[in-house]
């Protein structure tokens, strides 16, 4: 059975509507109008165990609020939602017990405590037994290298820091599903691949499933083998990556740098998207002309000092799905 | 007592943080040992000035008024800072993420909030008043001991109830903020409500008679009135008893409303989105 099953789960949010001006101030003291804001609107998914997706999608997309929704904290408007076969807001102690959550923008550890003694306030509040909880931290501590600063007040960590110990005081209690809500957020190149090497070794050697929103592409690239794209309150896409990339475009770049700058390259079945002096970038569909063909024409042609291909960066993939689905219009 | 393990850890956590901040508790010794003073110079006056016989002796009055400035930041008279924040920010429904029950959850913090920083400034202020005055040739404004043993341990007991009664008050001010938002009004309104209905301000005994039944009828009294009298035996040890079990009736009532609130609150909260 699914680790995660979600049907039709849908959230409308109910806001008042202010009118603009004093007076409109006034009339809303006594005659309040709402409007209905749809957050989700009917999605479906299910995660297996010890998969790692990937769930990304623009701000104000619904992406906060799913996750709010699995880990039991919001309550949904409709649908049907179960993480290990127990629903989320109406078992809650049960279901806290045993997952992991990560917020990047917030720690849930101790502000003015030393790292240790906030780990110490999790074992009481998670009832972690003794032998437990000597065995996760020791691991913990050792994978995440945290030993240099446990004795630190968390106030004077430096935000990579925080947000290791922040992933080990969220695994401490062994749950076997973590969310991660941007958990690179702001931290700098060593941070952001100390915490994906973790990630991705806590999904491969123990099987633990991760579900991890984000805004960094390189996050996806790194460790998804399938990512959820959410807009509008709904699915867009769902699957792999390279499927990802198929469904928006085939298209792949071709770089060139050419020996002599002033030389131009004809090429029909190739199209010029920028040139700066001697770099000239073509895009081409490889179901046209294969990669090899292409450079074996273009280099019988010209004198070429570098070249290489790459797909289209996916920034660029996740912007026109967004645009697709009209959701930078809304 | 396994149950109870995650709200201990919560207090002996909240504590450690808190009795970090000593030139507050500083600052605050200073000041409650200058009101302190005033406020025994305006009674004994007012005991000078005043011909018949009063239903508390001077002596009862003092020990009244330094227990009161050395309890004084036990009275809840504010909200809890840190849930104002988390409620701001929205980060209160994480809390939900926890395997533990909100309400106790909360009320340890605030139990931790109400007792430290006072511990921190009870201690130096008692030893003041009883051990140091005295020798300065105070004697007769100096905190006495109580007049039995027995009063001193239902002193103690009532304090605990009046820690318990101040945290469960101030569970209920800070629940309001779940509606409000802004701790502004309540931290306006309580000091004056408190400070007053609790007889900080002037010992409850000395109200005219016509408003004593309704003193007599209401929670904040529990916070002070109560264990100080009885630690000055004002209260004799036969009525203390009633007192505390009234001390008890209310700490029941209002935990159970407060209780209810926050029930309403997260129903909201999580409806709603933090």
């Amino acid at each position: 059975m699914a680790q995660i099953l979600v049907e039709n789960l849908t959230k409308t949010f109910r806001v008042a509507k202010r009118q603009a001006g004093l007076w409109g101030a006034v009339t809303g003291l006594v005659h309040r109008t709402y409007h209905d804001i749809p957050a989700l609107a009917g999605i479906d998914f299910t995660i297996e165990e010890s998969e790692l997706v990937g769930y990304i999608g623009p701000n104000g997309a619904g992406k906060s609020t799913t996750v709010k929704i699995l880990s039991g904290i919001l309550v949904p408007t409709a649908g049907r939602c179960e993480v290990n076969g127990v629903t989320p807001w109406t078992n809650r102690l049960q279901h806290v017990q045993s997952i992991g959550v990560v917020f990047g923008q917030r720690t849930q550890l101790w502000w003015d405590l030393p790292v240790i003694e906030s780990f110490e306030v999790l074992r009481a509040i998670y009832r972690i037994p003794a032998a437990v909880f000597r065995k996760n931290s020791a691991r913990l501590i050792e994978r995440l290298q945290l030993q240099d600063f446990l004795d630190i007040p968390v106030r004077q960590l430096s935000l990579g820091q925080r947000m290791r110990s922040d992933l080990a005081a969220a695994l401490l209690h062994g749950p076997r599903l973590l969310f991660l809500d941007e958990p690179t957020i702001g931290l700098d190149a060593v941070s952001k691949l100390a915490v994906r090497d973790f990630i991705k070794m806590l999904n491969r050697d123990d099987g633990v499933t991760v579900i991890l929103t984000t805004h960094d592409m390189d996050d996806i690239e790194a460790l998804c083998q399938r990512v959820m794209v959410i807009g509008g309150g709904k699915i867009v896409s769902d699957g792999s990556l390279a499927a990802l990339r198929a469904t928006v475009s085939h298209e792949r770049r071709l770089i060139v740098d050419l020996v002599n700058a002033q030389e131009v390259i004809e090429e029909p079945a190739a199209r010029m998207v920028e040139r700066h002096g001697r770099r000239v970038e073509l895009a081409f569909d490889p179901r046209e002309v294969s990669p090899a063909q292409l450079i074996s024409r273009i280099a019988a042609k010209h004198a070429i000092q570098d070249l290489f291909v790459e797909h289209p960066p996916i920034e660029r993939i996740i912007a026109d799905l967004y645009a697709k689905h009209g959701e930078l219009e809304a | 007592m396994k149950r109870f393990l995650p709200y201990m850890a919560v207090v002996s956590a909240r504590y450690r943080m808190l009795l970090q901040y000593r030139a507050a508790a500083f600052a605050g010794l200073v000041t409650q040992c200058f009101w302190g003073a005033i406020r025994l110079m305006i009674v004994a006056a007012f005991y000078a000035a005043s011909a018949p016989a009063q239903p508390m002796s001077l002596l009862e009055v003092v020990a009244y008024i330094w227990l009161g400035q050395a309890f004084f930041g036990m009275l809840p008279w504010n909200i809890d800072e840190e849930f104002a924040q988390k409620v701001r920010d929205g980060s209160v429904a994480y809390d939900l993420l926890r395997p533990v029950d909100l309400y106790a959850f909360w009320y340890s913090h605030t139990l931790a909030y109400r007792t430290a920083p006072t511990t921190l400034r009870a201690i130096p202020l008692g030893c003041l008043a009883m051990l140091v005055l005295p020798r300065l040739g105070l004697a007769e404004w100096a905190l006495g001991a109580p007049p039995s043993w027995v009063s001193g341990v239902l002193f103690s007991v009532s304090l605990i109830g009046a820690a318990a009664l101040s945290t469960a008050i101030t569970m209920l001010t800070n629940i309001s903020l779940l509606w409000t938002i802004s701790a502004a009004g309540m931290d306006r309104i309580m000091p004056a409500v408190v400070t007053v209905f609790a007889g900080m301000v002037i010992p409850l005994p000395l109200f005219p008679d016509w408003v004593q039944p309704f003193l007599r009828l209401q929670p904040f009294r529990g916070l002070v009135d109560v264990p100080f009298r009885i630690y000055s035996g004002n209260i004799p040890p036969t009525v203390a008893l009633l007192e505390i079990v009234s001390q008890g009736v209310w700490v029941g009532c209002l935990v159970w409303l407060g209780r209810v609130l926050l029930a309403r609150g997260t129903r909201k909260l999580v409806v709603q989105g933090g």
